[in-house]
């Protein structure tokens, strides 16, 4: 049985309340009237002056665009960057939860032979699916009702014919994005995992006290797993066009389900694998031998480079159609958020493919440390670049109070509720009849 | 009998399992085992056999990034240099800005470089061409046999009872030239 040691315990409280400060620091930053913005707009300007930069603030004083909309505009970004950071951390621990539990169903419908001992590692972080998707939903409910402009869809004027901000498009778009509907749908995805997660869990618990050569459990196991990826293929694209892309709601892009189930599954895997070194370091899991991290790390550099090859296949087919509504959405980001879109590919793409590249080297374990740290980073700018450039604009701050408390919070959440449910049950599952395989499994 | 040449004792297998147990067995005992034939490639039995390990990957490595680089060329000598041209307005002029279009061309060429040259690598390393004869000491090796050759430094009657043990069904000495 695993202890959770004190030590990683305090760390994770600490992550915690360091995170929480972050928010509340973000929180009361936030401009809460358009003058208050328009003085912080004021001094982002005269710091640039102090940059010998006076040319541009004038330049930029005679700009006639200084007009109301566009005050009301940047107060509504800076309003919503507090909301955006914590969406952003959200998102991202239920993304790894979510990622991990698909990779778990994986191993049960193939009936792999070689990832059974890693089962209660998987089980441990899926634990987290139920508080992070809960929480998601909570934050989608007060977006619904107008708490923050994430989502500037769901405004009412956008719909309202009469209103001067009428948008015809968003308009035609209205059976399908309305904030009721969009509720139900996220209730649904959130409540069809939950299941899933709660089930196998119970089942591979009863599995591990069954009697020798006794499957019911497992063979149900089996058909619970199949009929979730059914249900999970179809309702992680979905949840990605609402969460997520639905943040830019006139663009789209056929190919963004895949994109982020891509970035989902590598962070989770990339979890899987340093949790384990983690415990292996502690003594525990030592039944785990070197093929096993050695397999992962093959997963984390394999799926790197899916992740790319989406990343770049959607990319690509936008720049070369040339479309308007389809190329407004890269030209942002080139514009505005540059630097992060770019050091996330060397993060998420060259990093590990040279660093993973070596098959003696996806067994060290501090080589699958350095390299997931940089992955899940990458991962998390990644998500932050998803979300940020819809809902703030050209204000975003990465490296800002708000962003990094949301990121630690969520982290000291996430460490807490994993290995509080790691301590729930032995580390190693009985009953399964591949357990010999694996344990035995080497390269 | 040449200067080169050497007894060897062939002992033959019909299992891949029992070859590589007797691997390790002969091995343990501090025996020389010359070489082993196999119908198809026996996986880990280079690790039993204590062979240094192979730097085709590395090969593999340098071949992919010299695809790449001559892809970077190529194409910047086609639709740059040579034959500048206007494809669905995009700019034909700059290397740079038409990067995301020879992309595909850059991962094609370079898994063709690694591929191919790893492949002629390999076949020089392993001395292999056209019309080679075999070098297998009996034929049933491309069929469902295993030879292990054991070198032999008088002690042949104690080397083939301890080979007989590890498993062997047919055991055979021959001078090797």
């Amino acid at each position: 049985m695993y202890k959770f040691s004190k030590k990683l315990k305090t760390f994770s409280f600490a992550l915690m309340v360091v995170g929480i400060i972050g928010i509340a620091w973000g929180f009361m930053n936030a401009p809460s009237t358009i003058e208050e913005s328009k003085d912080t707009i004021a001094k982002q300007f005269e710091a640039h002056g102090a940059h010998g930069d006076a040319d541009a603030i004038d330049a930029h004083a005679k700009d006639a665009h200084h007009d109301a909309a566009h005050d009301e505009h940047v107060f509504h970004q800076l309003q919503n960057r507090p909301w955006s950071a914590l969406y952003v951390a959200i998102f991202f621990f239920m993304m790894l939860s979510l990622g991990v539990l698909a990779f778990y169903a994986i191993q049960h419908v193939s009936q792999a032979g070689w990832s059974i001992v890693l089962f209660r590692v998987m089980e441990g972080i899926t634990a987290y699916l139920p508080i992070g998707a809960v929480i998601l939903f909570v934050f989608l409910v007060l977006s619904g009702m107008h708490m923050n402009h994430v989502f500037a869809w769901m405004n009412p004027e956008l719909v309202d014919p009469n209103s001067p901000k009428f948008d015809q498009l968003l308009f035609d778009k209205k059976s399908y994005l309305n904030v009721p509907w969009f509720l139900i749908r996220a209730a649904i995805y959130i409540a069809g995992w939950i299941w899933y997660q709660r089930r196998s869990r119970k089942l591979t618990l009863a599995l591990d006290k069954a009697e020798d050569g006794d499957l019911t459990h497992y063979k149900k196991m089996m058909g619970a797993s199949a009929a979730f990826l059914v249900f999970f293929l179809v309702s992680e694209s979905m949840m990605s066009w609402d969460w997520l892309m639905s943040i830019d709601h006139h663009w789209f892009s056929t190919l963004y389900g895949w994109y982020v189930f891509a970035g989902m599954f590598v962070s989770g895997i990339t979890t899987i694998a340093m949790v384990t070194v983690y415990l292996k370091s502690q003594g525990y899991l030592e039944f785990v031998n070197d093929s096993h991290l050695h397999d992962l790390a093959k997963f984390m550099f394999g799926f790197s480079v899916f992740w790319t090859y989406l990343w770049f296949s959607q990319f690509m087919l936008i720049w070369y159609a040339n479309i308007p509504e389809e190329v407004t959405y890269y030209v942002q980001r080139f514009d505005e958020i540059k630097v992060p879109f770019f050091a996330m590919v060397v993060m998420n793409f060259v990093f590990p493919i040279l660093l993973l590249m070596n098959s003696d080297y996806k067994r060290l374990p501090w080589f699958i440390i350095i390299a997931g740290v940089v992955v899940l980073l990458g991962h998390y700018i990644d998500v932050y670049i998803l979300i940020t450039p819809g809902s703030v604009g050209d204000q975003w701050k990465f490296l800002s109070p708000e962003v990094i408390g949301s990121a630690l919070f969520f982290l000291g959440l996430f460490i807490f509720v994993v290995f509080t449910a790691l301590t729930k049950a032995p580390l190693k599952v009985k009953g399964n009849p591949f357990l010999k395989e694996s344990e035995q499994f080497h390269y | 009998m040449s200067s080169t040449s050497s007894t060897v004792i062939q002992a033959m297998y019909n299992d891949d399992d029992i070859l590589m147990d007797a691997v390790k067995e002969t091995r343990a005992a501090k025996y020389h085992i010359e070489e082993v034939y196999t119908p198809f490639p026996v996986h880990g039995l280079d690790k039993a056999m204590g062979l240094a390990p192979t730097k085709l990957a590395i090969t593999a490595f340098m071949y992919g990034v010299l695809g790449l680089g001559f892809s970077i060329w190529m194409m910047n000598y086609m639709m740059i240099d040579n034959w500048p041209q206007d494809i669905g307005g995009k700019p034909s002029t700059s290397f740079i800005y038409s990067m995301p279009a020879f992309v595909p061309i850059m991962f094609e060429m370079t898994v063709f470089f690694a591929a191919h040259l790893m492949v002629i690598t390999f076949y020089m390393r392993s001395r292999l061409w056209p019309f080679k004869e075999a070098e297998n000491p009996d034929p049933r090796t491309t069929d469902d046999m295993f030879v292990m050759e054991v070198s032999v430094n008088g002690n042949e009657k104690e080397l083939a009872s301890f080979l007989e043990k590890t498993g062997a069904v047919e055991i055979k000495v021959t001078e090797k030239h």
